[in-house]
This record gives C-alpha cells, structure tokens and sequence, in this order.
C-alpha cells in the first residue's frame, strides 16, 4: 500500500448533502450550512440523462450546459459557505464545467467575495474517444444506436484529488461517481492511500448513502401509519461525520424534520445496488453486505463494516444519445358510469390511431384512477367515479406526437359524454447506454480560477 | 384462523432502477417475519406472479444480519425511463406493487405488531 504525500491528519471531517438531484430544494441545504459546521458540502446534481440534456443546451449555445440552476445554488450558499470556512463541491458542471466555473466567479464577484478560489475538473467528456465501432454494455455498437449527443466517463478520486488539494473553496466537475465526490474530500483529509480498498470501500458506502440527499434522512421513506416522518416538509438534509478508520455517524440538520434510524439507512444503503458483495465505482469494488448499522442516539445512526477490493480496471462511460419525442394527453371522466366511459374513449382513441392513422408504434393508454402505473402487472378494477385517460407515445420526429395530443383533445366533443380537462404536451428525450475505456486514455486537468 | 396479510403490513421497501434493471430491497419489521418474507419472495413466485412486467431473470440477494432482501428484475421496467410509456418509468412503486402480495403467516410467527 503506498501512502500517498501530505500529511494525515487524526480529526474527524464533516462532510453533507445539500442536493441529492438536479431538482433538490435549497432552503433545506442553506439550513445545513447554516446550522452544522461542515468541512465539505456536497451538491450532486447531475443524473445521466440530465447530463445528455446538457449536452444539447450546450450545444445549442456554447455558453450553457451546466446546471441550470446553478446560479441560484451558488448565490444562496457562496456566501453563508465562504462565512462558515465549508468547502464546495459540485458536479452541477454538466456538460460544461469551464462555463460553470466562470459562471461561478461572476457570481463571487457580484457578491463581493474577492479572492474566492473555484477549481474545476476537466476530461471527464469522452466524445472523441469514442468510435461508430465501440461496443454498448447493453448490445450493439455506438455507430448502430442512433445520433450521439455527448459521453461522458465516470471519473473517480484519482481524478478528484489535484482540485482539492488546489485549495480552491469551491470545486466544479463534470461527470463522477456520484460516491466519489464524498470519497474524495476524506482521502485528502486522512491521506488514505489509492489502493487502501477497505477505507476507500468504507468511505465509499458514506458516499453512496449522502450521495441522494433526503433519501437517507426521512425522504422517500413515510408510510403514514407505517413508517411516520416528522415534519416531512421541513425535512433536513443529511450529513455524516468521517472518522480516520472510515466509520461514519449519519446524522441531519438539527431542528429539520425528517428522521435519521437504521430503517432508513438500511433501505438507501441498497438503493439501485445489485450485488451487495460488489458495488463497482472508479476507485473501488465495494463490499455492502458486511455494512454493520447502529442507532446510537436520535437521528444518529453508525454505520461501519464495508470490504474493500480493487478497483476496476476500466472507466464506465454514459453514452447520451437522441431519443425523439415523449408526447403524453390526458382527459378525464368523473361520476356515474366513468369508468365505462373512459373505457369507450380509449377504445376510440386506439382505433383513431391505429386504423384511420395507420399508427403502428408503441402506444399506451392507461385509466388513471382504475389501474395505470401497475396496469401491467395487475388486472383492471371495474368501477372508480374519477378517471383520467392517459395516453403516451414515442416517436422520432415530434408530428406523430401533435398527432396524439389532437385525437386526444378532440374527445372533448367527439368521444363519451363528461370529458374534460384535456391536457396534453410534448417533450423532446434522450436516451443513454453505456461503455467502457481504460483508464490511460481519459487524460483529465484541474484549472483553478479566482474571483 | 387465517393469518393472510399483504407484505405491507410486515415489511417496508424501496425501489430503484438501473436503465431496465429495476433493483427492490425490502426488509422485515419483525426479524420473526424474515422466514415469511422470505417465502413471499421467491424468483419463481414473482415471476409468475407479474410474468407480464418481469420479463427477464430475478436474482435475490439475502441479508439476513438486516432481515432484508434485495431483488434485482432484470428486463422489468417495459424498457426503462428511455423507453417506457408507463407514467412512473423509472418503477418507483415497484416497491408498493411487491408489499401488496399477500402471504400466509406461519404458526409460529407472531401477529403483526405484537
């Protein structure tokens, strides 16, 4: 094991949440800074299609691409994380990390915090090193999928560690592992070497469970009667602090609602994992199965007891892709006999599409009301009085998706009798697969800048 | 008497997905319940149970130190949030549509909530 240079220092790092996903509350995340004295908080904000999204703003205007609402997060948090000495790391750099970062300084500016040191993380976009031949995790090649928008790898702490060690008060990335942003400040912190798979494999599991904000203390979680949350619309968001052996107490901003036990830990801790034993990240294949959590106190929970194994030896890549249009229509029946009624106007509607238009794609119309987000799973239930017709498809070029939401809205006068509150759009998609590279071939900087 | 109660009333879970992989992991209120949960989980039951939704191979991982499961659905999301036409696309109330099967208490399991 090589310990790497720097000193390591014994204290304990508080490192949390303030973004679980690109559309996390902020009040919430201005609370924690404002009442935990955190080292580091961290904004994860960016999901894979988000990013194939930015790709396209980006495109369409080389100035955009980053988190749209970046520059609201940066001017509630700048100054009140500059006050309290809190270090800020974000992957809301998107598609655009250098446009993120200059937006970033303009900002500090205007806000009069001179001197403020941004660093951003660059290399992380893999375009280029893609070829029409390179093979997708899900079958096929990039070539045979469609029109590329942007690929991004996941890059790790490896990548991570130059930015912080930069000194830089707030650091902006592009794509990484969303544990990696959390892993990253605890390596600099403690020293702990690159190979030290069982603290990587600890600090990785504190990363994985911070890493969806809420998710972990009381959101995602209440089951009236079953799983109470208090005060669920104050909910705070969480933060752990680390220790130099990798074991983390969980706890939340103190005051909020929420709740911090070890059910909710335990449901996140599993969250979009698939083999417990190997949950794989850039800096390490972490073992969850052994993860030991306590209650020790009110919304304190310790969890410990993570294996560590090597890293992969390559990098994952999200490979964002066009996804033609989504278009949705909805109208609704309600009282007597409504569900034979919206029973008739989906018949109509199928055969609009199908016969008169010659519509062969995939459509789908649910009753919302009488089954709809488990219609294919479970039978249909005769009655309900207040049903809303839903109809969905998708198609490469938005006409198809007009057409829809016209036959939809025409059951207002042309269908069953009480239709109303016609609601209907169309929303351009992407969609995303994924690829490998080694990792000698995605060469990533630091370029820090100062306001 | 019959002691047939939905998984709800013994267990709570949560749903995640993974492009169409949709992964639930539930876990027993009761660690005296595991036993029951365990048999309401099986592979085979779930997938005849939703042979419609759950197209693809089911792997359970047990985590018996946490009176868990965690089920892995391959193919189960009618494509993922880059297909679907479901409006919940990413199968976040996969969870819910699991803790409504219904399962038989054993003789020796207590009554749930005691």
């Amino acid at each position: 094991m090589v310990q790497r240079s720097g000193a390591a220092n014994s204290t304990k790092l508080a490192i949390g949440c303030g973004a679980g996903f690109a559309s996390d509350r902020l009040d919430a995340a201005v609370e924690l800074v404002e009442r935990v004295a955190l080292d580091w908080l961290v904004l994860e904000c960016l999901g894979e299609r988000t990013l194939a999204f930015a790709h396209r703003d980006r495109r369409a205007d080389p100035r955009r691409g980053y988190d749209p609402l970046l520059e609201r997060r940066m001017r509630a948090l700048l100054p009140r994380c500059r006050a309290r000495g809190t270090r800020l790391l974000s992957n809301m750099g998107a598609a655009n990390p250098l446009a993120a970062a200059e937006a970033t300084v303009a900002i500090a500016r205007t806000l009069g915090l001179a001197g403020l040191k941004v660093a951003v993380l660059l290399g992380d976009e893999v375009t280029d090193l893609l070829a029409p031949d390179t093979p997708l995790h899900e079958g096929g090649t990039v070539g045979a999928r469609g029109t590329l928008v942007g690929a991004n790898a996941y890059l790790g702490c490896e990548a991570l560690l130059p930015a912080i060690e930069s000194g830089a008060e707030v650091i902006l990335t592009g794509r990484v592992a969303d544990p990696s942003l959390f892993l990253a400040p605890m390596l600099a912190r403690f020293g702990w070497a690159l190979d030290d798979w069982q603290r990587l494999a600890a600090g990785t599991v504190v990363g994985h469970l911070l890493e969806c904000g809420m998710q972990v203390s009381g959101g995602y979680f209440a089951d009236p009667g079953k799983k109470d949350v208090p005060d669920l619309a104050r909910c705070g968001f969480p933060w752990a602090e680390v220790s130099e052996a990798g074991e983390a107490i969980l706890s939340k901003t103190p005051g909020s609602g929420g709740l911090v036990n070890a059910r909710t830990v335990a449901e996140q801790l599993f969250y979009e994992v698939h083999d417990p034993t190997s949950y794989l990240t850039p800096d390490v294949v972490a073992d969850f199965s052994t993860v030991r959590i306590e209650e020790i106190g009110a919304d304190r929970v310790r969890v410990a007891g993570a294996r560590g194994a090597p890293r992969p030896a390559t990098l994952k890549v999200t490979v964002g892709f066009d996804g033609g249009f989504l278009a949705e229509a909805e109208i609704s029946y309600a009282g007597p006999n409504a569900a034979p009624r919206a029973r008739l106007a989906r018949s109509v509607l199928e055969e609009r599409m199908r016969r008169v238009h010659g519509f062969a794609g995939p459509l789908r119309i649910d009753l919302v009301g009488l089954r709809s987000l488990h219609a294919t799973a479970l039978p249909e239930p005769a009655e309900a009085e207040d049903v809303r017709l839903r109809a969905a498809l998708r198609a490469p070029e938005r006409e198809t998706g007009e057409l829809l939401l016209w036959e939809v809205e025409a059951l207002l006068t042309c269908g069953p009798a009480g239709g109303g509150g016609y609601r209907g759009r169309i929303v351009p998609q992407v969609t995303t697969a994924s690829a490998s590279l080694p990792r000698e071939r995605v060469r990533t900087r630091v370029e820090v800048f100062e306001a | 008497m019959s002691r047939r109660v939905r998984l709800h009333t013994i267990a709570h879970a949560r749903a995640g997905d993974k492009g169409d992989t949709s992964n639930v992991c539930l876990f027993a209120y009761d660690p005296r319940h595991y036993p029951t949960l365990l048999r309401a989980l099986e592979p085979a039951r779930l997938a005849a149970a939703f042979p419609k939704l759950f197209r693809g191979p089911i792997r359970r991982y047990e985590l018996p130190h946490l009176s868990g499961v965690n089920l892995v659905l391959e193919n189960a999301l009618e494509g993922g949030v880059n297909a679907s036409l479901n409006l919940d696309g990413h199968g976040k109330s996969w969870s819910y549509l699991l803790l409504a099967l219904e399962v038989e208490l054993l003789p020796d399991e207590p009554d749930p909530g005691s």
